[in-house]
């Protein structure tokens, strides 16, 4: 390290230096490393080719699909979570999370088990001639289930800090619930939902093994691009090389989206809400 | 058109019982902790008191004991509440924000934005209408703060340290404007400034540990305390003990000594009995500028004389405000170093008893 007069004193030993190059390394590498393999030549046919459209195509649907129910369920969730109080709420805030840390093949039995033929719920919904599993329904649901989690954690996060000052001078006001979460709540709470919806995205987008295990991978229905880079690994590594870069992409313009207002000031008020981002990209798993 | 009020949360060792009468503002002051902010909660409906009943304007806004379970929601009760802090909604222009009342009555987006300019004229904020509360500065978004809460034509004002978050020069004209806009309503006003009190209040409410410690019109509270707090607030030397027939006799505590005679002048004039009067709780009350201090002893008979130690030395205008033993006496620089007087010495306090009113309490 060279001293730089006008960096002020950091007080980084040498050796933490080193190991965060280190770190930062593990994270670069293997990027650099798939761009390095990608072969630019036939770059454009193999992202465009029809089974590799098609994939797309679904994950693209699906994960707006998910992003929409982890909206419309997340944001009540969050909401409960931060401002009412009840028997078991711990308990309950520490359940939701738990897809965050659970093996996603592990979401995936759980869901067959609770919508499959056999499942808890399958008996009911095929009397009513309902088919979840195995189809695109089912993909929806294995995405939402492991992104649910981001859009609570980063939406309680903010509702907490927020506090409820704005919505107790509403109600004086003579605004009803209705109005307070209308007029208040949800325009106070949007950039967190913003960034909260986008990293959901994210993660439905690079969901895999809950999808693969119950949604199984047939193309056009429930081959999502994770499931087709897979695929494509074994017959055509070419494919899978650059199928994985579009993927890339779309996780650097995901963290762009999300985090890119945290470097500009966020606000300019003396009260502000800030947003507690979730340091999760989407991942490929 | 009155507000009566009488709630007890157990949880803060609340208890508390008021009345406003129709266009009465009441001041409410304490020490930190004593309950003024639970008070607001509980009559905005944002805190729900154990037990209790209150009814604002003929409407029940709760009604809480055994059988009975009344609860009006904050959102219908007409209790306007301005905080410290303006908390104006950040995502409003200041005119949409004063509209938001009108607004969730129902009334339409035109006439509530009409309704909305009106009130930031009458609070001298017009000009501010389209700015959102980002770019304003603290007593702008006061006024708007205070023009939205009257947009919100409530039927009792509720107002919780209005001033405490503004620099000193935005107070006074905020004051001012209280004082106009409060003219003829219901409003009961936290507040740690014995000025507000004076200006905007007719009345005083001191609460302290939730319950009232005090309750009486503004210049009687302030000419004769009858609390500690009250007597801090107007600035006067508080003592407690039971009366005699010259004075009364300390109680102890508060640093001075027990059964200490302070003779002064007996007041409650008109009262039925003074001679009868001994033994009744009372109080000691003079101001510190009435205090002198010695070094010795130095007793002329009709002289009341504290032996204290001197805890603190502060300036006080021109005059050195001298401490001790839970009292405070006034001397000018020069006598305060002609004494050498420090923090840590022993002194005589003494006052004649001509300056000591004496009331029971």
């Amino acid at each position: 390290m060279t001293f730089r007069p006008r960096q002020p004193y950091t007080g980084i030993p040498r050796w933490v230096s080193g190991l965060a190059v280190l770190a930062a390394l593990v994270v670069v590498l293997p990027l650099v490393a798939i761009v390095a393999r990608v072969n630019w030549g036939n770059f454009i046919p193999l992202i465009t080719s029809e089974s590799a459209l098609e994939a797309l195509g679904l994950s693209l649907r699906t994960s707006a699909a998910s992003t929409l129910l982890c909206i419309v369920l997340g944001v009540p969730l969050a909401l409960v979570l931060a401002r009412a109080s009840f028997p078991f709420q711990r308990l309950l805030r520490s359940l939701v999370l738990l897809p965050l840390v659970l093996p996603p093949v592990v979401g995936g039995i759980a869901l067959l088990y609770t919508f499959g033929r056999q499942g808890l719920l399958g008996g009911t919904l095929q009397v009513l001639g309902i088919q979840i599993a195995f189809s695109t329904t089912a993909v929806v649901l294995a995405q939402t289930f492991v992104a649910l989690p981001f859009l609570v954690v980063s939406l309680e996060g903010a509702l907490r800090i927020g506090g409820q000052k704005y919505e107790a001078v509403a109600a004086t006001l003579g605004a009803s619930p209705g109005t307070v979460f209308r007029r208040v709540t949800l325009p106070l709470i949007l950039p967190g939902l913003a960034s909260g919806a986008v990293l959901s995205f994210a993660r439905s987008l690079g969901e895999f093994g809950a999808t693969l295990t119950f949604a199984g991978s047939l193309q056009g229905v429930t081959r999502t691009l994770p499931l087709e880079i897979y695929l494509q690994r074994e017959t055509d590594p070419d494919a899978a090389v650059a199928l994985s870069l579009v993927l890339v992409a779309v996780a650097v313009a995901v963290v762009a989206l999300a985090y890119g207002r945290t470097g500009a000031p966020a606000g300019r008020g003396p009260i502000q809400r800030p947003t507690a981002p979730l340091t999760t990209g989407g991942s490929v798993r | 058109m009155s507000f009566s009020f009488r709630a007890a949360v157990a949880e803060r060792h609340f208890d508390v019982s008021l009345a406003l009468g129709p266009t009465e503002t009441v001041a409410v002051m304490g020490p930190n902790g004593a309950g003024k902010s639970t008070l607001l909660s509980t009559i905005a409906g944002l805190v729900r008191p154990d037990t209790g009943q209150a009814e604002l304007n003929g409407r029940t806004l709760f009604h809480l004991g055994p059988g009975t379970h009344q609860w009006t929601p904050p959102h219908r009760r007409g209790t306007a509440l301005l905080a410290q802090e303006p908390l104006l909604f950040p995502h409003l222009t200041a005119a949409d924000n004063v509209a938001f009342g009108p607004r969730s009555a129902g009334v339409p987006a035109r006439r509530a934005r009409d309704i909305a300019l009106r009130w930031l004229a009458e609070v001298e904020a017009e000009d501010l209408a389209g700015r959102r509360p980002t770019g304003l500065s603290g007593g702008q978004a006061q006024r708007v703060a205070i023009a939205r809460a009257l947009a919100a034509d409530p039927g009792l004002l509720l107002l919780d340290e209005p001033m405490a978050a503004l620099d000193i020069h935005s107070a006074p004209l905020l004051r001012r404007l209280l004082k106009r806009v409060l003219e003829g309503r219901q409003a009961i006003i936290v507040t740690h400034d014995v000025l507000d009190a004076l200006m905007l209040a007719d009345r005083v409410v001191v609460l302290e540990k939730g319950r009232i410690a005090e309750d009486g019109p503004t210049r009687e509270v302030l000419e004769r305390p009858r609390s500690l707090f009250a007597a801090g607030l107007a600035g006067l030397n508080f003592v407690t003990g039971t009366l005699t027939a010259a004075g009364i006799r300390t109680a102890g505590g508060q640093g001075i000594a027990r059964d200490l005679e302070i003779a002064g002048h007996l007041e409650e004039p008109g009262e039925p009995g003074q001679a009868g009067a001994a033994g009744l709780p009372g109080a000691a009350v003079f101001p510190p500028s009435a205090v002198s201090v010695f070094l010795t002893d130095a007793h002329g008979s009709p002289r009341n004389s504290f032996p204290v130690e001197v805890t603190e030395l502060e300036p006080h205008g021109d005059q050195i405000r001298v401490r001790g033993g839970g009292l405070a006496a006034d001397i000018t620089p020069a006598a305060s170093a002609e004494l050498g007087l420090a923090p840590g010495m022993p002194a005589h306090f003494v006052v004649k008893s001509a300056a000591v009113s004496i009331y029971a309490t």
